[in-house]
This record gives C-alpha cells, structure tokens and sequence, in this order.
C-alpha cells in the first residue's frame, strides 16, 4: 500500500461486496424461487427466503420435467449437454493437437497453405453463417443426430493456434534426442509432446467445455427431437408465452442445474481457467 | 547440433503430415468453407417464389438490403446495444478490478466470487433477468413500479433494450474484471509509490499513470466485447425479448436467424450473412494489429 488511508481498506471492500451482491442476486433469486410453490411465485408474493419445497421442486425437475411445456425431465437434457460439451471440447483439442504438430513438426508442400485454411476460420463464428451450414448439415443428413449437432463446432482455429505456439517452445534438443534414440514422430508425440501438453490441454479443456454446454442457437437449429434437447435450449422453451403455464418454479430449478457444471468447472479449476482464458485469447 | 533460432528439428515423412491434417482441414472445408462460400455466392442470386429459376443479379440483394428501414432499425439496434454493454460492463469491471488490486485481505475470494458468471450460458442469464424483471412477478419490477415506474419489458422498446444490455453486461463483467486484473498487476508498483512521494493523489494517480498504462489491455478489451455484445448474445435476446417488442432488439444476428426461420429470400439472408462476415473480420483484423502493437510495445 502506498500511503495510510485513514479508513484503512473499508471502501474497496465495500464496493467488492457490492459488486458480489449485484453479480449474485439473479442467481440467488433463482434459487429462492426453485423453492416455492408455482402460486406464490405466480402472485408476485415471493419471499426473498428459500421455501420448504427444495426436494420436490428439484426432484421434479430432474426426473419428471415441466408438465406442460417441454415434458422431458431435465435429467435427460443435463445427460445431452454433457455429452456435446465433452465431445466438442475433446473433439477439438485431438483434431488441433494433432494439425499443430503437423504444422510444427514436418517440413511439406502446402504446409503453410494448410495453416493459412485453418487459422482464417479463427474469424467466422458458427452465427454468421448459420443457414448455408444448417443446409450442408441437413443435406448430409445428420439433423437430430450427436454428429451434426457436435461435428460443425468441432472446426475452429484457437486450439490449433495454441498448440502451435506452445510446440515451437519444447527446445529442439529434445526432438534431437528422441531421434538419436531411434523414436520416430509418432513416437515422439506419444512420449515426449502429449506429456507436455497436459495442461494446455486441461487448460483448454476447461474453456471449451463451458463453450460446448452453453451452445444455444446451433442446437436450437439442428436438434427437434424434445429427447435430444440440450439443458440450455429446454429451459427457454418451458417458458411459455402465456405466464399461466409457466411452471416458474421447475424453470428457476432448472436454470441452477443449467448452470451448475459449468460454474463448478470454472471455480473448482479456477487457475486451468484462467489460464485458458487467457491463452486462447492471444 | 545446433540450429539457428527460428530453425526447427523436423521429422521426415511424406504422408504422415497429410494424414495428420486430415480431421481438421476436411471439418474445415465441409463446415466452414462451403457454407461460407455458398453465402457469398447466393448473396448475389434471386430466386423466385417456386425455388424453379435462380438469376445472377450483381448487389441487388444488397442495394434492397440497404433500401429497407428494418435494415437500418437492426443497425441501430446493434450499435445501442453493443455500446451500452461495453460501456457498461468495462467500468464496472474497472473500478472492481482496481479495488480487487489494491492489496486487501481477501482477494482471491473476492476474484471467485466475481468471475463465474463467465460460465452461465447467455440463454440462462436471459432466462434469470427475464424472471427479476418480468412485469407481472418480478422482484425488481414489482420494486420499479411502486417508484411509480410503468415497467413494462414486453411492451415498452426502450425498456427492453435496458433489460437485455443490463443481462449481457452482466454475464461480461466477469472476463473483462480478470482481464483489467491482470492488466494492473502487471503495472510496477515503483511507478505509482514514485508519483506518490510526488505528492500524487490517488484519483490522479489513477488518470495520468494507472489508465495509459491499461490502455493496451481496454483497447483490447473494447474488440472483444463488441464481438461478444454482436455474436454471443443471441440467447440472451431470444430468451429476454425474442427481439421484440416490435423489433426493438433485433441485433443484426438476431434479424438473420428471424429473417431466416421465415424462409423465402434466400439471396437477402445470404447478403446479410456477408456482411456479419465482413464485419467479423473487420473486427479480428483491428485486434490482430493491436496485439501485434503489444508485442514490441
């Protein structure tokens, strides 16, 4: 500290604690309404107290579903998030690993002209070209399957990109080494490169699982099938135009599950994120 | 033996490096490369109602793109949007991350509690904001009308624009506050105690030290979150707002997809693509510059 405040550091905690309490009151709200009964919430009377109905709310949710409107337990949607966050997330990190050390590691004709290909798609988010790639999806015919909802995502340049800069750091002598040993380039990669990589890759990992399970418009797109629905798509569709229906509850309940792995994944894992975060942003 | 410095140990193999391609350059190709070509090229095609006769047509797509008011309204729309959640969300995250850098018991505490709303998917984050605002049973709203406040989000444009940038903003807080955090940790500390013994308060300290110091991180900053206010926030409209009321906040993106579940003009939904494309690419090629800057900065 450069000088003596004569309050010490009351203001700094002050507006912090201010800031966790805006930053956590939706989510707190959240749960105090996952814990009430539809009619209470429904009437505007909530209390800001959490109510007596936590085991029935949430085994509802997880295991029957909102009755009117999606009629999937949410159960089941948390099985499919997890399931195409995991497969994008892991599909990503092999299919870049794999392409950097390519690039990295063998000299070839169209070597740069192959990493040019790769890195422009660091530029178009799926977004922007939603419809000719819901085309080539449906031409293809991988609608409603794992394949198309995970595949078209699994394309992108950040991992590569990292796995590139982190390969042109492992010192020359090491592949000089592993040669004179008579170890090929599969070798190699096997024993001396994925060892290295595992933080990159835990790192990247954690990134790119929040991306996958928090995908929105692609699945929304692709999958119409209510047993193929995504925890984040099935919430929006229990809220129904007209507030009657709208189970508030079971969606309050739902959206703390929505958002429970990933939040856990960044604080349990906090330094991977940040890492990762910050890497990938390079 | 030695290599010079920018000389790598390679392996010899003719086909391995192909092999090793593959996955990702034919995902690329068939994912990326044709549908993005198949947008430009459609960008300049009419199609007539029965889908029988395509016609090369030049820009009008985009001449009719650029005639319509409801292009021009989207425009708007993003840029209010994108503005207020990257003004909005970098102060705060500013003046967070500098109270979190001054050396207080704490800190990492305080750093967990504010980064996880990163992780909440923009479809979530609408889905809470939605609830606390609603007009009929949310705590805030029921808060907003005994003020004397006619809230009202589902009919009032304005209103639901605030709604919408107050969830995105939210949800952004967190990357920028890690970001403005790592930026002002990186500042010496021999700096701001010389300008001190200088006789510096700390408010001006802040302004003429601390701030250009943090430059290279807010500009940085200010790419990426007008990236994330135009591309990422699509579940937080289409949960929150559905664009509406009366298109009130129909981004760009979001006038894509509703211009395109209605089917019809193909070529006119090509053209806006190319031009969200466009802007993308604007956008990557003024932060690749930048970080090139920070490099030999």
């Amino acid at each position: 500290m450069v000088e003596r405040r004569r309050f010490g550091n009351l203001i700094p905690h002050l507006i912090l604690c201010i800031g966790v309490g805006i930053v956590g009151f939706p989510v707190s709200l959240a749960f105090v309404a996952s814990t009430h009964e539809p009619t209470i919430i429904a009437n505007g009377q909530m209390p800001l107290t959490p109510g007596p109905y936590v085991l029935e709310n949430y085994w509802r949710t997880l295991f029957v579903g909102a009755g009117r409107s999606t009629r999937e337990p949410v159960g089941l949607m948390l099985v499919n998030s997890l399931l195409m966050a995991t497969i994008i997330a892991v599909g990503k990190i092999a299919i870049s690993i794999l392409s950097a050390y390519a690039v990295v590691y063998f000299r070839f004709p169209f070597r740069m002209a192959a990493f040019w290909l790769i890195f422009v798609t660091l530029m178009l988010p799926v977004e922007v070209r939603i419809y000719p790639t819901y085309k080539i999806v449906a031409d293809l015919g991988l609608l409603d399957t794992m394949a198309g909802l995970t595949v078209p995502l699994i394309a992108s340049a950040t991992a590569t990109l990292l796995f590139r800069q982190f390969f042109m750091t492992i010192p020359n002598e090491l592949v000089e080494a592993s040669k004179i040993d008579g170890a090929g380039p599969i070798r190699f990669f096997k024993d001396t490169v994925l060892p290295l990589s595992r933080t990159n890759m835990a790192a990247l990992f954690v990134i790119l699982f929040i991306y996958g399970w928090n995908q929105y418009l692609w699945p929304l797109l692709i999958t119409t099938r209510s047993d193929m629905q995504t925890v984040v798509i099935g919430i929006k569709k229990m809220i129904v135009t007209s507030d009657a229906l709208t189970e508030w509850q079971i969606v309050m309940a739902t959206a703390i599950l929505a958002m429970l792995p990933p939040v856990a994944v960044v604080v349990l894992m906090q330094k991977l994120f940040v890492r990762g975060l910050v890497e990938t942003e390079k | 033996m030695r290599h010079p410095p920018d000389e790598r140990a390679v392996f010899r193999s003719r086909l391995l490096p192909y092999g090793l391609l593959l996955p990702q350059i034919a995902i690329t190709l068939v994912f990326f490369y044709w549908p993005a070509s198949q947008a430009v090229w459609q960008s300049f095609l009419v199609q007539d109602a029965f889908g029988l006769k395509t016609e090369f047509v030049w820009l009008e797509n985009y001449r009719d793109l650029f005639s319509q008011p409801a292009y021009y309204r989207s425009l708007v729309s993003t840029g209010v949007f994108s503005t207020a959640v990257t003004a909005l969300s970098l102060s705060i995250a500013l003046l967070l991350a500098v109270m979190a850098d001054k050396q207080i018991r704490g800190g990492a505490v305080y750093r967990t509690l504010l980064i996880w709303p990163y992780a909440v998917a923009p479809a979530v984050a609408g889905v809470l904001w939605m609830f606390m605002f609603h007009p009929s049973l949310g705590a805030i709203a029921q808060g907003l009308r005994t003020l004397g406040i006619d809230w009202n989000p589902l009919l009032n444009g304005a209103q639901a624009m605030i709604l919408v940038v107050l969830a995105a903003a939210w949800k952004q807080v967190s990357y920028n506050f890690l970001f403005f955090l790592a930026g002002l940790q990186a500042i010496p500390k021999s700096v701001v105690e010389a300008a001190a013994i200088d006789g510096a308060r700390p408010a001006r300290r802040f302004w003429t030290i601390v701030l250009p110091l943090l430059s290279p991180t807010l500009f940085f900053l200010i790419v990426v979150n007008i990236v994330y206010a135009f591309f990422d926030t699509f579940g937080i409209i289409d949960a929150i707002t559905g664009g509406g009321p009366a298109k009130a906040t129909e981004t760009l993106v979001y006038k894509v997809y509703s211009d395109g579940r209605l089917g019809g003009d193909l070529g006119g939904s090509a053209a806006q693509s190319v031009i969200l494309m466009a802007i993308v690419i604007a956008l990557t090629a003024i932060q690749f510059r930048y970080v090139e800057r920070r490099v030999t900065y």
